[in-house]
């Protein structure tokens, strides 16, 4: 059960298959790029067999779990451990004191404590961590701690948190960083101005499955750790630190993950549950709870943003000013990230000649935040859709009209400077999406009482809803940017018609195992495609966020099939004595271009499977995207790599008296460069845009003084079936996407950002209110 | 206080061995009956991931005590196809449906809700768009939007038709 390369813990006694059924192919097709090819892992799924992070066990395992500050800010005086220690079954307990290696960690900057010590700075901070025979004994001993803390005032306000006098909440300041962009006249004023204040609440990614993960320890001194999570070989580098064990001596290997959506990107438990399982010599498992999962993880920043738009009588948009404060919280996380993505994609995909812009990403009490799908772009969308709305009410323009007027394309520039080279169809999203007939829908008096706003509670008065229409046009960057040495590494391996692929990507739902297998297919010509597990024995893929993953790791399994291909067709050619260029793979034989074009010669036909019997082929291969570049001091560079942009069109009734919003249709176009798997992409396009819709109308993580007050799913509400309305797909605008596998854009994030914008403007298209704020609550509406 | 009780399981008595009486059934089929199909989501009754029959009827394990369960036949995800663990290389018509339609991402909301599309089909075999939405609005999933989910079970009716035609 220790050491590298071992088997996976699985529960005793049932066999839980972690990774994938290689045989599984869709019933017609060959399962290669473009078809609706089957999840490899879905039928251990729908059979409860997939072993996610939570399902794990080992022998002699031990359960962990974690005790939290109640207070958002405090001085810790004491901690008196001796409760815990004299419960019976109780192996460990431990605090900062018992971490060897380096104290904070972080994904970005390490400036956050593995547990506190001395203050905690937000409601949930770890303190301490306990093993324990049994979970309810390990909880109990967690109650039997006894933390003597001074209560201090939370600095709850990003505001005042960098205002002067301010004293810092951490030793590197309340600032996590300025950022500026400036270009153009900024001193231009437009004919028409419009001006406007908007907000967004604190969302939580809310995965099902919480975080969890089990850590064991090997005889030497080194540790294997089967966790869910984003990104292995960056959990890797941050447990190893503070462990202080050299990298090679800490494993990690990529569990089920329970959807992730950002929320998987900072290191939560890993930390924990390896020096609880180094310091006890025993396996420890550690499951959180959903109320503690809503501490455990970053959040999607809330963020306050002022804009002013200026434009001539004629529509054009001249400049736009604009200051967005994110807060993040008590620790760095990605806040910087985040930060430039929001101001760089502020004022959307639109042409925008000046800007003078200031975004600042502030820390404060209340809880970290850092990655959620849109990242940054989610925020200021709904800031630069609203002022779109805006602007075409102050012009008298139909507001589709005002954005076709303004909207980017391929060869214009960013606000930052930069060029868009790559395919950047924002005309035809638009279109496509506005355009789209409008589906029957059933007139709110003719609608069952479920399907009103308020559904289940019967609440509504189905004379006094309103039906709203709105739009909204968002747009991101896919990849990392500024500069950051982004890659993923694969490996290929053939024998006889078998082809095994190995990468660390982390699969978190959104079906990289089946592309990885498509890929192999399509360049390999096999049927047989064997995942090997992913984990940190091979080099890193990179995170699985930023809508990366098809392009960088998919990049990266083509790559190494690609060698190992050119290396079979060598071995081929040389064994028939034809030239290697003259041999293709075509229906998974390789055959002679020649002959296919009427040339006499040596003619190959011979399957893959057969080519090369008990021949082997490697390749191990990196692959890296087009470099970027830091921006200057007034943000200006290339700073990107490519771009997506999607539309949504919604249909809301609102109930007028209640305040209560029932969305009853949503329409979207895409922009995808080319779509290797309908059946996935869909999956991401309704999936995405559900979130975006949960952010509109439901979801908000809500604090007091810094103190959470609905860690639940009791009190935090994600859309369910009935508060999601059919999406349909009008267009997916397939452009290909120059240097992107297969043209294929990352897909992941963009129908998340225009679908709340989409759905408060149909609110405010029902309601005649300004609604600056999201979510929308009842009292918004109804007061 | 602990005591050993015996559960039907899946159409087979599985012992329990000096368990804690407070323990919920949710713990004991995933901790000490090897069975994990049903997950841990909130362990409060509002996510359905837990969700299994007893005597037919739709449940969540989470609020269940297992000892309370005495004398009744459960069925989990393990078992909706007709095998004992999930073993067994048979799927039922909703997970196969599941499967073909792409309702399954991170699956971890998969198992509840592959029951309680069983036991909606089971109940209403004809179901409206309306009546399908209700009966899976206890079960959250976090990665699909429902599309696919609502597709699947679309598929799994006209299966279930056709079986009863033919």
């Amino acid at each position: 059960m220790t050491g590298a390369g071992t088997a996976a813990p699985t529960t005793s006694g049932t066999e839980l298959s972690i990774v994938t059924d290689p045989t599984v192919v869709a019933p017609t097709g060959q399962g290669v790029i473009g078809e609706s090819v089957r999840r490899p892992d879905g039928t251990p799924k729908v059979q409860g067999r997939f072993a996610f992070s939570s399902d794990l066990w080992a022998e002699g395992m031990l359960w962990g779990a974690t005790l939290r500050s109640p207070h958002p800010s405090a001085r810790i005086r004491s901690i008196d451990l001796s409760g815990a220690w004299k419960i019976p079954g109780v192996r460990a307990v431990i605090t900062y004191d018992d971490v060897p290696g380096c104290k904070v960690f972080g994904l970005e900057h390490a400036d956050q404590p593995v547990f506190a010590h001395d203050v905690v700075r937000f409601h949930g901070e770890p303190v301490a961590a306990v093993a324990a025979d049994h979970p309810d004994t390990a909880r109990r001993a967690i109650v039997a701690i006894v933390v003597d803390y001074e209560i201090l005032t939370p600095v709850v306000d990003p505001e005042i948190a960098i205002a002067e006098g301010t004293a810092p909440i951490h030793p590197d300041g309340n600032l996590f960083r300025r950022m500026v962009i400036r270009r153009g006249d900024t001193s231009i004023a437009g004919d028409v101005v419009v001006e406007g204040t908007y907000e967004v609440g604190m969302q939580d990614q809310a995965p099902l499955g919480t975080e969890s993960g089990l850590a064991v320890p090997d005889d030497d001194g080194g540790i294997d750790l089967w966790i869910s999570t984003q990104w292995l070989h960056a959990d890797q580098t941050q447990v190893a630190a503070s462990l202080g064990l050299p990298e090679a001596k800490v494993r990690l290997h990529l569990a089920g993950v329970g959807g992730a959506f950002g929320a998987r990107e900072d290191c939560s438990l890993q930390i924990h549950i390896c020096l609880l399982a180094l310091g006890t010599g025993r396996p420890v498992k550690m499951v959180y709870s959903r109320e503690e999962s809503f501490f455990g993880h970053v959040h999607r920043h809330p963020a306050r943003m002022w804009y002013r738009h200026h434009a001539t009588r004629d529509g054009r948009i001249v400049k736009v000013e604009g200051r967005f404060v994110f807060d993040g919280g008590a620790y760095a996380s990605t806040s910087s990230a985040v930060l430039a993505n929001a101001t760089c994609f502020s004022t959307g995909p639109y042409k925008v000649p000046a800007v003078d812009l200031l975004g600042l990403a502030v820390r404060t009490n209340n809880l970290p935040c850092g990655a959620m799908r849109g990242f940054g772009a989610v925020q200021t969308c709904f800031g630069h859709e609203a002022q779109m709305d805006k602007l075409a009410t102050a012009l008298g323009i139909d507001p589709i009209e005002l954005r076709l007027l303004n909207a980017m394309q391929t060869g214009d520039r960013c606000i930052t400077g930069q060029v868009v080279t790559g395919a950047l169809p924002v005309e035809e999203v638009i279109r496509s999406c506005a355009e789209a007939p409008m589906p029957v829908l059933a007139e709110p008096v003719d609608s069952p009482m479920m399907a009103l706003p308020g559904g289940a509670g019967r609440t509504a008065d189905a004379a006094g809803v309103k039906r709203g229409v709105g739009f909204a046009l968002g747009w991101k960057n896919l990849m990392f940017s500024e500069g950051f040495d982004d890659f993923s590494t694969a490996s290929c391996h053939l024998l006889d018609g078998v082809a095994t692929v190995k990468s660390a990507c982390a699969e978190v739902g959104q079906g990289f195992v089946t592309l990885a297998q498509q890929i192999t297919r399509t360049v390999l010509g096999v049927d047989d495609v064997i995942l090997a597990p992913a984990d940190t024995l091979i080099g890193s893929a990179g995170s699985t966020s930023a809508s990366r993953q098809t392009w960088m790791s998919g990049g990266a399994i083509e790559l190494a099939c690609r060698t190992v291909r050119q290396k079979l067709l060598s071995h081929v050619g040389a064994a028939f004595g034809v030239a290697v260029d003259d041999l293709d793979i075509i229906d998974r034989r390789i055959v002679s271009r020649h002959a296919a074009a009427g040339a006499s010669g040596t003619v190959v036909n011979v399957s893959v499977d057969d080519a090369a019997p008990g021949v082997a082929f490697s390749a191990v291969e990196e692959h890296h995207h087009a470099p970027t570049f830091r921006l200057d001091e007034f943000g200006q560079g290339d700073a990107h790599v490519s771009f997506a942009v999607a539309a949504h069109r919604a249909v809301v009734d609102v109930d007028l008296e209640l305040g209560l919003v029932r969305v009853v249709e949503i329409t979207t176009s895409m922009d995808v460069g080319k779509v290797l798997n309908p059946l996935q992409l869909l999956g991401q396009v309704e999936g995405g845009t559900a979130q975006g819709i949960g952010l509109a109308v439901m979801e908000e993580i809500l604090l007091t003084a810094g103190k959470v007050r609905n860690p639940s799913f009791t009190d935090y509400l994600i859309p369910t079936a009935l508060d999601m309305p059919p999406v349909n797909v009008a267009r997916l605008v397939e452009v290909p996407e120059p240097g992107a596998p297969f043209g294929a854009k990352g897909a992941g994030e963009s129908p998340t950002i225009s679908s709340t914008p989409a759905v408060v403007a149909a609110i405010r298209n029902a309601t005649g209110r300004e609604l600056p704020r999201t979510p929308v609550r009842p009292h918004d509406i109804a007061l | 206080m602990s005591a050993s009780y015996s559960l039907r399981v899946n159409g087979r008595d599985r012992e329990v061995s000096d368990g804690w009486l407070g323990e919920s059934l949710l713990w004991v089929l995933r901790e000490r009956l090897d069975l994990p199909g049903a997950k841990n989501a909130c362990e409060q009754g509002e996510c359905g991931s837990c969700s299994v029959l007893i005597d037919g009827s739709l449940v969540c394990a989470c609020l269940v005590l297992a000892a309370s369960a005495v004398d009744r036949d459960i069925v989990t995800v393990e078992g909706i196809a007709g095998a004992v663990d999930g073993s067994d290389a048979v799927l039922s018509d909703v997970q196969e449906a599941f499967l073909a339609e792409g309702a399954v991402q991170c699956g971890f909301c998969t198992p509840g809700l592959i029951m309680a599309v069983h036991d909606l089909l089971d109940r209403v075999p004809l179901p409206t768009d309306l009546e399908v939405r209700e009966a899976i609005s206890g079960n959250l999933c976090r990665c699909t939007g429902y599309g696919r989910i609502m597709e699947a079970v679309w598929t799994a009716v006209r299966s279930r038709q056709v079986g009863r035609e033919a």
